[in-house]
């Protein structure tokens, strides 16, 4: 294993997108995030820019008119990137699968690590997912 | 003096390699007092070394509408003026005979270099909210530079010389400048300025993470983000060198003058970072009004203070 994939180990960046969920599982990674399970230990930073993420957490169905937005998102980030799907939409569009507006789940567009299912998961099980994309790694 | 041993002094001792292994090693103290203040564990010690690493090795991205050259050269530009900035200061504070006259207006000007090529490398990048950026950045420079120089006029004119070993000459003397009104206040106003040259909150507003995303560094990533994380750390060990140096008696590494150094670093830090953490970030009209209304005031009051000799 290089110097740079163990470091990455221990300092995964997540950039948020939402494409499309209801907010709830966007409210459970930023409680993921609080003080309360404290990810920092482990070198976990949520950060603004897609410039700066080492994991893309994408909440959420695809939409008709997020689709190149997040294809021009994943070709932005810098490689080695990981993707992880969070909620039982991202995974297999959920509830909203029937909807007019909404083209897929997201591993039909850009290649997935990871599906949390859940609707929405608990931050212990969101913790769970990054682990074990980490210890694919 | 010879050209090795300059080499040396710039890239191991006390330049490149110590400055920016304990400019990590402080940025690691700022998010772990951060994490204190939050009642939080925190990262452990080696998290910002880490940090480096893995940027060092990820892709670098340029971005489609920027300018490769100006990009790409200007976080190493602004590390070479802080560790520059970093070397004259530790030489004359450790060997008080390299010293020459106005080597604190040059520490002063070098210090500037950092945040010049920051606002220069975020115009290159071609990113509307890089540009907003660079363009508050230079707002705020413009905004903090006053206070500062007129509080190390203060200092300057008690030592009556602006060359660092007189100032520190007469600070072992006559005692240091926090013994004295006038340094106490020209401290306070520089603790301000320092927060504002660190970008730290509440005048992070180059960066200002929730609404322009990055601001300044938006697009860097990989190696460059490397870089200019290790700009900020740098200079988040400089500045408080700087103040240390002007007001508080310096800093040695000889004897037990050693812990001292360290106790008085540690607690301009600690100051640092829980202002950080206590305060809301502010517009930048605000700060700009800030610091040219009750900042400069006060540095004013400083300079009088110590003309009438208190």
């Amino acid at each position: 294993m290089s110097l740079a994939l163990k470091a990455l180990k221990k300092s995964p960046w997540v950039f948020h997108v939402n494409t499309g969920a209801c907010n709830n599982c966007d409210i459970e990674i930023l409680d993921a995030l609080t003080p309360r399970f404290d990810v920092e230990r482990f070198g976990i930073l949520l950060v603004g820019s897609i410039r700066h993420a080492d994991v893309l957490l994408v909440s959420g169905p695809v939409t008709r008119n997020v689709l190149p937005r997040l294809k021009r998102l994943y070709e932005q980030a810098p490689k080695p990137i990981k993707v992880i799907v969070i909620g039982a939409c991202g995974c297999r569009c959920g509830i909203f699968r029937d909807g007019y507006n909404i083209i897929g789940p997201v591993d039909k567009y850009i290649p997935v690590d990871a599906y949390v299912p859940g609707c929405p998961p608990k931050p212990e099980t969101i913790i769970a997912g990054v682990v074990k994309v980490l210890g694919t790694l | 003096m010879n050209a090795a041993n300059l080499m040396f002094n710039f890239l191991v001792f006390p330049g490149f390699l110590f400055t920016a292994v304990v400019g990590l090693l402080a940025t690691w103290v700022d998010r772990k007092v951060t994490a204190r203040v939050h009642w939080r564990v925190g990262p452990p010690w080696y998290q910002p070394f880490v940090d480096t690493a893995k940027l060092l090795g990820k892709e670098v991205v340029i971005p489609a509408g920027a300018r490769r050259t100006g990009f790409l050269l200007m976080p190493v530009v602004g590390l070479a003026g802080a560790t520059l900035a970093s070397t004259i200061l530790w030489m004359a504070n450790l060997y008080p005979s390299v010293s020459f006259v106005g080597d604190s207006i040059v520490v002063l000007y070098i210090m500037t270099i950092p945040a010049v090529a920051m606002i220069i490398g975020a115009s290159a990048s071609g990113n509307p909210l890089g540009i907003l950026g660079a363009a508050r950045e230079m707002k705020l420079l413009f905004a903090y530079e006053l206070p500062l120089v007129v509080a190390m006029l203060t200092t300057v004119y008690k030592a009556g010389s602006f060359s660092f070993e007189r100032i520190l000459g007469y600070q072992d003397a006559n005692g240091v400048m926090l013994g004295s009104v006038s340094g106490v206040i020209a401290f306070v106003v520089a603790i301000f300025c320092a927060q504002a040259k660190c970008t730290l909150l509440p005048f992070d507003i180059p960066e200002a993470e929730t609404e322009l995303a990055g601001g300044s560094h938006i697009e860097y990533s990989g190696a460059p983000l490397a870089v200019v994380r290790l700009n900020m750390a740098i200079m988040f060990f400089v500045v408080p060198v700087f103040i240390i140096t002007l007001f508080w008696g310096g800093v040695s590494l000889a004897g037990w003058r050693i812990l001292t150094t360290i106790l008085k670093y540690a607690a301009i830090v600690v100051i640092m970072v829980l202002i950080k953490n206590t305060n809301p970030r502010v517009r930048i009209d605000q700060a700009v009004r800030f610091f040219w209304g009750p900042m400069f005031v006060l540095s004013i009051i400083a300079m009088v203070l110590a003309v009438l000799g208190y």
